[in-house]
């Protein structure tokens, strides 16, 4: 079996973001990057099924500039086995390249490559859009599991059963294979790569690929008219009894 | 709860852009160790750091050590992750590849070793004292200890301890009696007793490969009749026990997650390394890196004090600016506003990226001394090493103290209170200018060794190229305001030297009197002259246009001022106390000391 894991290397999650000036996004500059914490659980997950012997390779993608190869090497330091980074001289954050154009270009990838099956975080946590996954999943028209906390492959690597994390507790589903599976943050916890395995990291192929020869049109359909901060939590108040509060809940609130 | 974030970011700018760590993958054995895998480890290791070790931090002080039955046991969390530690390789880092080590260079270790004392000192110590262990086994042991006993300890299966100390003797180790007697089929019995043996017992692995000095019944007195032995706890063959027992571990008042322990060693079966009598000789060729590392932990826990200093100074409100107030939107202005705890700020600042270039500096040379083709440039590199490794352990464990103390001082009350975690920097802070040689020890050794070895050839390695480049930049529009009073005080450490070469020659007092002043002049100048180094990478940085970073250069710029303008001047003072000589000291008598 083959596995493909999309990863994106993103602001660190630690950074408290500041947005630009002129709202045009966010401030990016000196600013630590690394690999989204969702695809790093994907990247755990994928390198667990090869241990386990489900998997005999495991194939990293990356689409960004140049230095995104790192989270590349990271994901390699994990276990994944190779690299390819899809080149852009468009931003991959709010106001760049869009989900959809991601999708496009993971779907070519996808087709050349013939994995068994696409482990992905559900969302990045730059913008948090949370689509991307889905959307491969309908331009490939293959099955799709969401927020996965529980991946069982079958011995004959033809189905799997997902469990999956939704509002109301947790939801079962099974799926042909190949398919296309979200991870969500309870599916595992990634562990420390280890020192000969960061330098194993550096041997192993890393392929650059021009987002310009893959016949994909990135244009953005959307257009970012700005980015602010939420307002700032003005102070609450304290209500004398409970019906000035339903008072206050009916007139100023204006939710009941 | 306190914070820590791996300074990774000015220690880049020191390894790549100070030193241009990149030359040491020219080095023959160092091909691999490029500057992107240097930045993979860098980011792995601060991972770790922060996110494995830093939080046991304070449990580990409230908890300390457990002593039951002769058995130690280290507090909650320990356990694992020392197992996560060493499944990380993270022990094999710069060991020799030929016993299973990763080889990498020994200046990438001391980085990480910064970072591990930032994040829990006390969790440190234990594979700090296997690596003493393992180097002392590497240099001087022979073939067939080195395949029993490296292979394991690199991997930190197994760990190691050093056992000098005894009840009646620390610095003076020519008084030992722990005895060693032939057992007439190659190895030793040893008997004795020691104390304050850190990782003495614990719980962390199978094994422990004690280091022990002792006297073989024929050997002369004093500290040319020692000898050094390993003596494990298990037999290697038979995995006996060696009767080898904990007595009691010290209560103490820092490092409380590291055992200090009595050892008991009873016959035990011990080794010979290296020649008989020449135990000491042994331990302190090793000695060097060991230093370097206690150095390192002054200046990691100085680092984390101050980051939270910092932080605290951002967020505490209270009065108002002097020239006016600077937030009329919050009841008060946050105390980063005042001079005094701007100057106390500035002080770490200083300190610690002075302390790391200064550091790194010297573990690059380590490399060099080590690996260099060239066996000149090897023995330049071996003598700047060996003349500032004294300086770097004494200097940056005051300092580490005494930053500490003012990142209490920067919290107020607050600090005093064990919830913020500061006063446990302080604490386990205390300890680095102790062992490994008391301060006062490596002053001796600066002033006694050091400085007149092979008639100053050590000194030149490190007068030359300050000389050399304060000539070069005197003149320079910017950086001129920086050396000339750098090269002030460089000639008073001249002057210095030259004068108690000359008094110690009628009395030896001299030198001891002058010690400790003169290896914090070396120090400050050692200093100041890395922050004009970095202040001229700085500036070139900005004048190629290196937009981005601006304020990262202007910052190094205006520490390096601060340096220069508000820490440097004590040289002139310690200049003052050496020259008025040891007549003040040493002309009163017993008597009128309680008068
Ligand atoms: C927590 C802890 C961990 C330790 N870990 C270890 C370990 O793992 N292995 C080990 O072997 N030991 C260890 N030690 C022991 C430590 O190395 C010694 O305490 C240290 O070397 C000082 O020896 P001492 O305590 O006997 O002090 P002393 O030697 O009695 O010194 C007392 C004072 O006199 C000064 N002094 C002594 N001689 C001179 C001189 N000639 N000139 C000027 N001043 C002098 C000293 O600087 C010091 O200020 C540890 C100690 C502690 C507290």
């Amino acid at each position: 079996m083959k596995i493909i894991v999309p990863v994106k290397r993103v602001v660190d999650y630690n950074v408290k973001i500041r947005i630009k000036a002129d709202q045009s996004g966010v401030e990016l500059t000196n600013v630590k990057m690394s690999l989204n914490p969702f695809d790093e659980i994907a990247v755990e997950e994928a390198v667990r099924m090869k241990e386990k012997g489900l998997a005999k390779e495991v194939v990293v993608v990356t689409i960004g500039p140049a230095v995104a190869q790192d989270v590349l090497r990271t994901s390699m330091a994990i276990g994944a086995d190779r690299g390819i980074l899809i080149t852009t001289p468009l931003p991959t954050d709010l106001g760049g390249l869009e989900p959809l154009s991601v999708a496009k270009l993971l779907k070519s990838i996808v087709l050349k490559e013939q994995p068994n099956l696409v482990i992905m975080g559900k969302q990045s946590i730059d913008d948090d859009s949370n689509q991307t996954g889905q959307m491969l999943a309908a331009l490939l028209n293959w099955p799709q599991a969401t927020f996965a906390s529980k991946i069982d492959v079958n011995d004959s690597k033809t189905t799997a059963t997902i469990t999956r994390e939704i509002d109301g507790g947790l939801d079962v589903v099974a799926c042909a294979l190949p398919a296309i599976v979200t991870t969500d943050l309870r599916l595992n916890t990634p562990r420390y790569a280890s020192l000969p395995n960061i330098m194993k990291a550096k041997q192993k192929p890393l392929e650059t690929i021009d987002s310009g020869s893959l016949g994909v049109d990135t244009s953005p359909r959307l257009k970012m008219v700005g980015l602010t901060d939420p307002p700032k939590r003005a102070g609450g108040i304290k209500v004398a009894s409970v019906d000035e509060l339903i008072a206050k809940l009916k007139t100023d609130a204006k939710v009941i | 709860m306190p914070v820590y974030k791996a300074p990774l970011e000015t220690m880049r700018f020191v390894l790549n852009d100070v030193l241009n760590v990149s030359q040491l993958s020219q080095l023959p054995g160092y091909e691999q160790a490029t500057p992107d895998l240097m930045e993979s480890i860098l980011a792995e290791g601060s991972k770790f750091c922060e996110e494995v070790l830093f939080p046991l931090n304070q449990s580990g002080d409230q908890e300390g050590c457990h002593f039951d039955n002769g058995q130690v046991t280290t507090p909650k969390g320990f356990k694992e992750a020392y197992a996560s530690y060493t499944q990380g390789g993270w022990t094999s880092l710069s060991a020799d590849p030929v016993y299973g080590g990763m080889g990498m260079p020994h200046l990438w270790n001391l980085v990480f070793m910064e970072m591990i004392c930032s994040s829990n000192m006390s969790f440190g110590m234990y594979p700090g004292l296997s690596e003493g262990a393992y180097r002392a086994i590497l240099h001087h042991g022979s073939e067939d200890l080195k395949k029993t006993y490296l292979p394991k300890m690199i991997t930190g299966e197994w760990a190691g301890t050093m056992c000098l100390t005894e009840p009646h003797c620390g610095t003076d180790l020519g008084l030992i009696r722990t005895k060693a007697i032939p057992n007439g089929q190659g190895q030793y019995e040893i008997t004795g007793t020691k104390i304050f043996i850190s990782a003495g017992d614990h719980d962390l692995t199978d094994n422990i490969i004690h280091l022990v000095l002792a006297k073989l019944p024929d050997a002369p007195e004093g500290a040319k009749g020692i000898s050094l032995f390993i003596v494990p706890k298990f037999l290697v063959d038979t995995h006996a026990a060696n009767h080898v027992t904990c007595g009691s571990i010290e209560h103490k008042m820092g490092i409380k997650a590291s055992a200090t322990c009595v050892m008991n060693f009873d016959t035990s079966i011990g080794w010979l390394v290296g020649e008989p009598n020449k135990g000491l000789k042994a331990m302190f060729t090793m000695m060097n890196a060991a230093r370097l590392g206690v150095g390192m932990q002054g200046l990691g826990l100085a680092e984390v004090a101050w980051q939270n200093g910092f932080s605290y100074a951002r967020d505490r409100l209270q009065m108002r600016a002097l020239d006016g107030t600077k937030y009329p939107d919050k009841p008060a202005d946050p105390i980063l506003v005042h001079p005094d705890v701007r100057k106390m700020l500035l002080t770490s600042k200083a300190f610690c990226e002075g302390a790391r270039a200064l550091s790194y500096w010297v573990g690059l040379h380590l490399d060099i001394a080590e690996k260099h083709p060239d066996s000149i440039k090897r023995q330049e590199a071996d003598d700047l090493v060996a003349l500032l490794t004294p300086i770097i352990k004494a200097y940056q464990t005051d300092m580490g103290f005494e930053i500490a103390n003012l990142a209490i001082q920067i919290h107020g009350g607050h600090g005093y209170i064990r919830e913020y975690g500061v006063e446990q920097y302080a604490r386990d802070a205390r300890i680095a200018m102790i062992y490994e040689g008391t301060n006062g020890i490596q002053a001796l050794d600066l002033v006694g060794r050091k400085m007149s070895q092979n008639y100053g050839r050590l000194l030149r390695r490190f007068f030359h190229p300050v000389l050399e480049f304060m000539t070069q930049y005197q003149e320079d529009e910017t950086l001129g305001k920086l050396v000339v009073p750098l090269s002030k005080a460089f000639t008073k450490l001249q002057q210095a030297t030259i004068q108690i070469g000359l008094k110690s020659l009628k009395d030896p007092n001299e030198a001891g009197a002058a010690s400790t002043d003169f290896l914090r002049l070396f120090a400050l100048v050692a200093v100041g002259f890395m922050w004009i180094k970095m202040a001229k990478v700085a500036q070139d940085k900005l004048i190629a246009g290196d937009t981005d970073k601006t304020e990262f250069y202007q910052s190094k710029i205006k520490t390096a001022r601060f340096f220069i303008e508000r820490m440097l001047p004590e040289a002139e003072s310690r200049y003052r106390m050496i020259m008025a000589g040891a007549e003040p000291l040493m002309s009163m008598t017993e008597s009128e000391f309680i008068a």
